[in-house]
Order: C-alpha cells, then structure tokens, then sequence
C-alpha cells in the first residue's frame, strides 16, 4: 500500500495507511505525549493527553487514523497548555504522594508531570476518599494512584477472554474493579504484566518491591519521551 | 420466577446482558452477589465485569432499592414546580430520606435525571409508572398505597389524553399539543412512505432526503440523506437502522409525543431508512423512563406485520425484507450519544466508541448503521410522501422544513409546538405566554442561556440550534440556581471515560458554586471560562463537549449577574467557609456561628 504524506508542525513525516497520529508520530520521530496509550492494546482515548489540532479542530491522536495532507499541530503553546491542564487535573482528582509510592520514577504519570514542569496545580484538589483492594493473592489495587486509563481492562484478561479488571460505577464515581476470582488464578508472570501495564502505582504485585532502587529506574535516567525526541534537537 | 430461572431463561449470549440485569432487577429490587455471579457464569462474563453493567445504569442496582421504587425527577423544572414540597412529603410519609429505602423495605426514594415530563412537573416513576403534576397529598398517597401493597398502576388517574388513555398505555401522562404543523401533524394516509419508497430505487429515496436538506433533529444537525449515503455504500453482510429515542436533554418530551400518537410515522420512517440503506433489520432504542409505552409501540408494530408493511415481503415487494425491534435503556443520559447507545443496544455500558469509525461504517454489531432521531425519521416518512420540494417552503435556507419543540418552565401553555424554523424566541414565548422572561433556556443544559437583550434571535441551525427543549425563567428566578442543578446534571451523567469531562465538570462546579456562595474573585471569573473551554475541547464526545455551555452562555448573556457575586480588585477571598463548615455544630447547639462577619462581611 502507498504511504500517506502529512506534516506536523511543518515537518513533513509518512504513515502507513491506518496509523494513528500517535504512531506515526513516533515512526517519524516525533513524540506526543501519551498516557492511556500502550502499544499492542486498542486505543481508548482516556486521557486526551495526546490531543492535537487539525484544520482548527482539537482530538485525540492516539485515536485519529492519519489521513493524506494533513496538517498536525502538535506543539502550539495552547496546546501544550491543554495537556498540562490535564496532567495537573489527574493530580487533583486522586490522591498521589510520589515519595512513597513504588512506581515513583517508572511512573508515566510522574515523568509527564516533570516534562510539563508542574508546579502547584492550578485546581483546587479534590481528596478523593478511595478503597485499596488488596483482596487478590497477588496483586494489591492501590485505587488513590488509579487514573482509569483503562490499560489493565484492556491488555489483562483470562484465557477464555473475560476482563480481569473493569470499570465499575460511571462519572466521578468510576473506580477500577479486579474479579476476585479471576485474579486469583493469575499467575506470577502475568500479576508482574497487569503491574508493568499500569502507568502509575495502583496495580502492584505483592510481596516484591524496591527490587530497582529509585533512582535508577527509568524516568530517572532518561525523561519520558526522550528515547522518541532523540536526535531531533528539542 | 425464581431468581434462577429468569437469568437462565435468557440466551447465552453476552449481549443480552442489560436484559437478564432488567428482569432480575425488577423481579428482586437489586442485584445481589448471588445474581451477579449467576448472571457472569450463564454469559460467560467476568463477575466485574457484571458489576460494571449494573453499577453504570442509575435504574439498576447492587443494594436494595426497596419493594416499590420511587424516582423523583430532578430538573430544575421539577424543582420550578415545586419538587421539594412534595420531596419532603414523600420522605415524610416513607420514613427514609431520597437514596434510601425505607426501614420495613417496602419502599425505596431515590432522584433521577429528567424523565421528559417536564410540562407536568413535578413528576415521578414509580415502578416503571409515571405520576405527573404530584402534589405534597399525592406523594403521601402513593406511599401509603405502596406500603399496603398497591401496585403502581392501580394507583394511575385520571388518564391523560389521546393514545395515553389506551388499554396499553394506561398512562395519566397529557401530551400537551399546543400546535400542529403541517409536516409531523400532517395528515398522512398509513403506509404511504414505505408504498412510495419501494416504488422507487432506494438512491432515489437518498436523493428525495438529500434534496429535502432534511437535518438531524436531535441535535446535532448531520445531513440525513448523507448519512443514509455513507451507510448505504458500505460493503457489508448486514445494515441496521437505528431510531434514537433515548431523549434525555433535560426539558425535551417531544419525542415522548411523537411516540405516543405518531409511532407508525416513526416506524415508517424507520422502513424508508431501512430500504434507503439495504438494512433488514431496524433497532428502536427506548430510554427506560419511556418503558410505559412499550406494550403500545410493540402493539403498533404487530399491526404493520399484519398489513404487511414490516416483514418478509414489505409493501407487496419481492425482495424487501424489513422488521423492527425495541430495545430498552436503562437510565443514562449519555446514551443518547449515538455511539454509547450502541454500546448499550449490544448489552454492554454506554460508554461512547473512538470515532472514526462512525456508525455508518462500524455500528450495531460493527455492522454499517445509521443512527436517527425520532423525529428526524417521521419527518423523513412525511418528506417522501409530500416531496422535497414541499418540505424546503418551509423554514429558512439553511434550515428547511419545521422542528417540534418542547415548552416548559414559567409560561402558561406548556407543551409541544410545531414551528417553522427560524421563528425568534419573542415569538416562541408569545406562543406559550412565556411574556416577562428574564431568560430562556434553548436547548436543553447542553444549549445556550439567552438574554432578553437575546430574544430576537432565530430558532434554527445557524443561530440557535435545539434538539427541541426550550425552558422559560420567569423574572423572579435565580439563574445561579439553574446553572448549579444543570452542572449537578452533567456530573451525575458523565460516563467517566475521559479525564477533562469526569474530573473537569466537578472541578468546573465546584468553582462555579464558590462564585454563587458569593466567594468568588475576577480571576474566579476567568477561571471559569479558561477550564470550561479546555472541557469543551479535549473531551471525548458531546457530553463533555457541550458540558459547560450552561456557565459559558451564562457568563457571556449574564455578566451582571456574576458582576454582582464577586468582589472584583480584592487579592484574597478564602475558598472555606468557616461559618458554613461550622453551621451544623452550631445548629445542634442552639446559636449561631460568630465568625461569620469577621471572614466575610
């Protein structure tokens, strides 16, 4: 199949047909910042992190198909601003005390906060009052990190294809539910997946933790996006 | 039945989730731990996934909602109404406060989203019968009955008019036609649509629709004839039509009416669609506040079986196969999003899809789908047998053919009124007697706010655009107090699925509420309008889009009144209110709290 030209910010990149922005993006070198989104798993444009503006209209380039021609603004100060607002808003709306969470520098959510410079969030925040389950034999859902990107519904399910996790309850009130009794069937490899698949520290596997000593762990060595923006100058 | 029997008697299929959670929810009040569990294993689902289904509809539940349930609408014309008389009164009588069930369980008092009653509020549903205009002596009536073991629709009267006074409806529901126009109450001979449409070749029914420049009556405002074009072109096994008669837009009942004395006019208009399109199959999805019109709707359905216009041969064809099924909501705004009333046709919660794909390509079952409004497919019916030509007279270049609008709130002749587009709100409320308004809401919370000094503004796509509600405030109205229960809505109807509507709209109300409590600086203000934008802009799909319109269009038409609440030039307002927080201590010690003018006087 052909490939698609468009640019974003001016840079001229190609796509196969099909790709979403976000992965295009990424081919070209490009890096949008991105939260619920996890290679391999469909998109579900959660966050919105990631959003972006063609011909005038915001939307979510994790879920946009590229089309021929077109033009993405991806680093307007509006934008950029946009996405910071959302950063700050997943600060305020759970209730995350970095220095004592495990994933502290594996987090997504932490590294996206550092790239933005977030200082005091600019909302008031919300203290949410949020239940830890710890029910599952090995895997503790630490609900106060919980930013309902939905990566665990959609990358950890049983053989026969039921979800292990869902969302339960709509609105502000939606938190994350484990099945107790798929989740106990889970085994060692799989708890260690549902915990690397989660972005921020609400899904941990019990029994281990610290095995990186922070300060060497990912975000530590490199910021997140780094690895995407290497060798283009930004 | 017990429990048991109903959820096995049910297919094994995933997608009839939502109707194994209905049955069990209406046989035992809840569902327990015990069904939950039964229901995952009979469906091949996960336990929480079960959860997630019950907990996102406001009419299910996994704690007791009482023997008998009520729900008391909670819009602000409920309220305009006098909604809190007869919720104290309800309370009173039961002997629990809303979102409790009484101590003997016998009944359960809990509020909900506007139920389309809103020319004859207050109103309530009471196990799946509605009960208009109550009053504080009705509630303590209908609890009482309900303790004794009345059932609901013993209780109903007297009737409504037209088709609500049928055997089948049995409703005290009134339909409140205030004018007839010459598209939707037109007179039109029974099959008329679907005879003309299969004489024709389905791309010349498009053209007709095309031609027409019929417009989505919803809302939203998509071509119709392009919509049936884009379904119609894709390669597919099977095609679906789909009627959205999910109207939850607070303020909207019109297609309450359409479907009570119009349904074949919808069902025609369904078929036309159906054939335009190459679809077999047509889905209506009912919202669950409108389940008293099922028994009615599948009634007018078995008679056009009978008079061969749905079925095997329609009309007389050889080859056109066309039927239709009702498929019931479960209480959630959102599911009026085309996308998210798929999701919970097919069973599942009503979380709207990524788009694109759109419906017309990957709909109902991923099959191609055209999603219509109620009226949009009568209408569509009526154009096919008058002809375009006939419908484009109507109205305005760019808004052809006639709306039906919902009139509620402080005007004398509430109800639903066919118009020409582009009549001007002044003439609207000359219509209803609305005279005297200090504001009028268009289109529901999702629409604008508009001022007197806004009145000669023009009902239709290019000005101000309606799915059809159009609320009236009368001049001695608190317009902070709409604004907040309009917030409230979008908070209580958010699915939750992206960030800036599930935490936005909190964050966007819980500053607006400090700006009403008289705390609020300029730079409140502005804060207002800089994050409902970023709520409008980033949000997934229209709910959160068009979520803070309600303090947008106030701050642009009412600048005064926010002038007046906050203290401009002052560097420091505390957002706590120490003698708020403290009201209650002081309350139950008999004094009042003294701190009040040193922090805020």
């Amino acid at each position: 199949m052909s490939e698609i030209r468009f640019t974003i910010d001016g840079k001229a990149c190609t796509a196969r047909p099909g790709q979403t922005i976000v992965e295009a993006a990424g081919a070209n070198g490009v890096y949008i910042p991105v939260l619920c989104h996890y290679e391999g798993l469909k998109p579900a444009g959660s966050c919105r992190i990631c959003t972006v503006r063609v011909a005038g209209r915001t939307m979510a380039a994790c879920t946009q198909p590229v089309t021929e021609g077109m033009a993405v603004e991806n680093t307007a100060p509006d934008l950029e601003d946009m996405r910071k607002s959302l950063v700050e808003m997943l600060f305020v709306e759970g209730n995350h005390f970095c220095p004592s969470c495990e994933k502290s520098g594996n987090c997504e959510l932490q590294a996206l906060g550092y790239r933005y410079q977030m200082l005091a969030p600019r909302f008031p925040y919300l203290w949410p009052g949020r239940e830890i389950d710890a029910a599952a034999p090995l895997l503790m859902l630490e609900r106060n990190r919980c930013v309902q990107c939905l990566r665990c519904v959609r990358g950890i399910k049983a053989k026969d294809g039921r979800k292990i996790f869902a969302a339960v309850r709509r609105g502000p009130r939606v938190t994350i539910e484990v099945d107790r009794k798929l989740a106990a069937k889970l085994s060692d490899g799989e708890a260690l997946k549902a915990m690397e698949i989660c972005p921020v520290g609400a899904i941990l596997k019990k029994k281990t933790g610290f095995a990186v000593p922070i300060g060497r762990r990912k975000f530590d060595k490199a910021p997140i996006g780094s690895d995407i923006e290497k060798g283009t100058g930004r | 039945m017990p429990e048991k029997d109903i959820v096995l008697k049910h297919p094994k299929d995933p997608s009839a989730l939502l109707d194994v959670i209905r049955d069990v929810q209406a046989r035992s009040g809840r569902v327990s731990d015990e069904a939950v569990g039964r229901i995952a294993a009979h469906l091949k689902l996960s336990e929480a996934e079960v959860r997630g289904a019950v907990t996102f509809y406001h009419f299910f539940s996994l704690e007791p909602r009482g023997a008998a349930t009520v729900y008391l609408n909670d819009s602000i014309t409920s309220r305009m109404k006098g909604r809190t008389a007869v919720a104290r009164a309800f309370e009173e009588e039961a002997g629990c406060r809303f979102g409790e069930v009484s101590a003997d369980g016998k009944v359960g008092l809990f509020p909900t989203s506007c139920i389309g009653m809103n020319d004859q509020e207050p109103s309530a549903i009471v196990d799946g019968v509605v009960f208009t205009a109550l009053t504080p002596d009705r509630a303590r009536t209908i609890v009482r009955g309900l303790r004794a073991g009345t059932p609901a629709r013993d209780m109903v009267g007297p009737r409504g008019d037209g088709a609500n006074q049928s055997e089948l409806v049995r409703s005290m529901v009134v339909n409140n036609i205030r004018q007839r126009g010459p598209v939707l109450f037109g007179a039109h001979e029974r099959g008329a649509a679907v005879r003309k449409a299969v004489s024709m070749a389905p791309e010349k029914v498009i053209d007709e629709i095309k031609r027409a420049s019929l417009l989505g009556r919803g809302g939203a405002g998509f071509p119709t004839g392009l919509k049936w074009e884009f379904c119609r072109r894709e390669k597919a096994g099977r095609h679906f039509v789909v009627c959205n008669a999910d109207e939850g837009e607070p303020g909207t009942f019109k297609d309450r009416v359409i479907l009570t004395e119009l349904p074949h006019l919808v069902f025609e208009g369904m078929t036309v669609a159906g054939y335009a399109v190459g679809a077999t199959l047509g889905v209506l999805y009912l919202r669950s506040e409108y389940a008293y019109l099922r028994d009615h709707l599948e009634a007018v359905l078995a008679g056009l079986r009978e008079d061969g216009l749905l079925g095997r041969a329609v009309a007389g064809t050889k080859d056109f196969e066309f039927d239709i099924v009702i498929k019931s909501g479960a209480g959630a705004y959102v599911c009026g999003e085309e996308s998210a009333l798929l999701e919970s046709a097919e069973g599942k919660r009503g979380e709207p899809r990524d788009r694109p794909p759109f419906p017309v390509s990957s709909g109902y079952l991923n099959l191609p789908t055209t999603v219509n409004n109620v009226e949009t497919l009568a209408t569509a019916a009526r154009i096919l047998v008058e002809g375009a030509a006939w419908f484009k007279a109507m109205g305005t270049a760019q808004s052809a053919g006639t709306k039906l609008l919902s009139v509620s709130g402080d005007c004398a002749r509430p109800g639903v009124y066919e118009v020409a587009y582009g009549l001007t709100v002044t003439e609207l409320l000359d219509l209803a007697g609305g005279a005297g308004a200090k504001a009028v809401q268009v289109g529901g919370p999702s629409g604008t706010c508009v001022a007197p000094a806004g009145f000669g503004r023009k009902i239709c796509f290019s000005d101000l655009a309606t799915g059809g509600s159009v609320i009236v405030f009368g001049p001695d109205r608190d317009i902070f107090e709409v604004v907040e229960n309009f917030m409230d809505f979008f908070v209580e109807e958010s699915c939750g699925w992206c960030v800036p509507c599930r935490a936005g709209n909190v964050l966007l109300k819980k500053k607006f509420e400090k700006v009403a409590r008289g705390l609020g600086t300029g730079s409140d203000l502005r804060d207002l309008e800089a994050w409902g934008k970023l709520v409008k802009a980033t949000s997934r799909c229209g709910l959160g889009q068009t979520s803070p319109n309600p303090i947008l269009t106030t701050l642009k038409n009412f600048p005064e009144l926010y002038a007046a609440k906050v203290r401009e030039g002052e560097a420091f307002v505390p957002e706590f209110d120490l003698a708020a927080a403290i009201q209650d201590g002081c309350t139950a010690a008999n004094r009042q709290p003294e701190c009040k003018e040193s922090l805020h006087e």
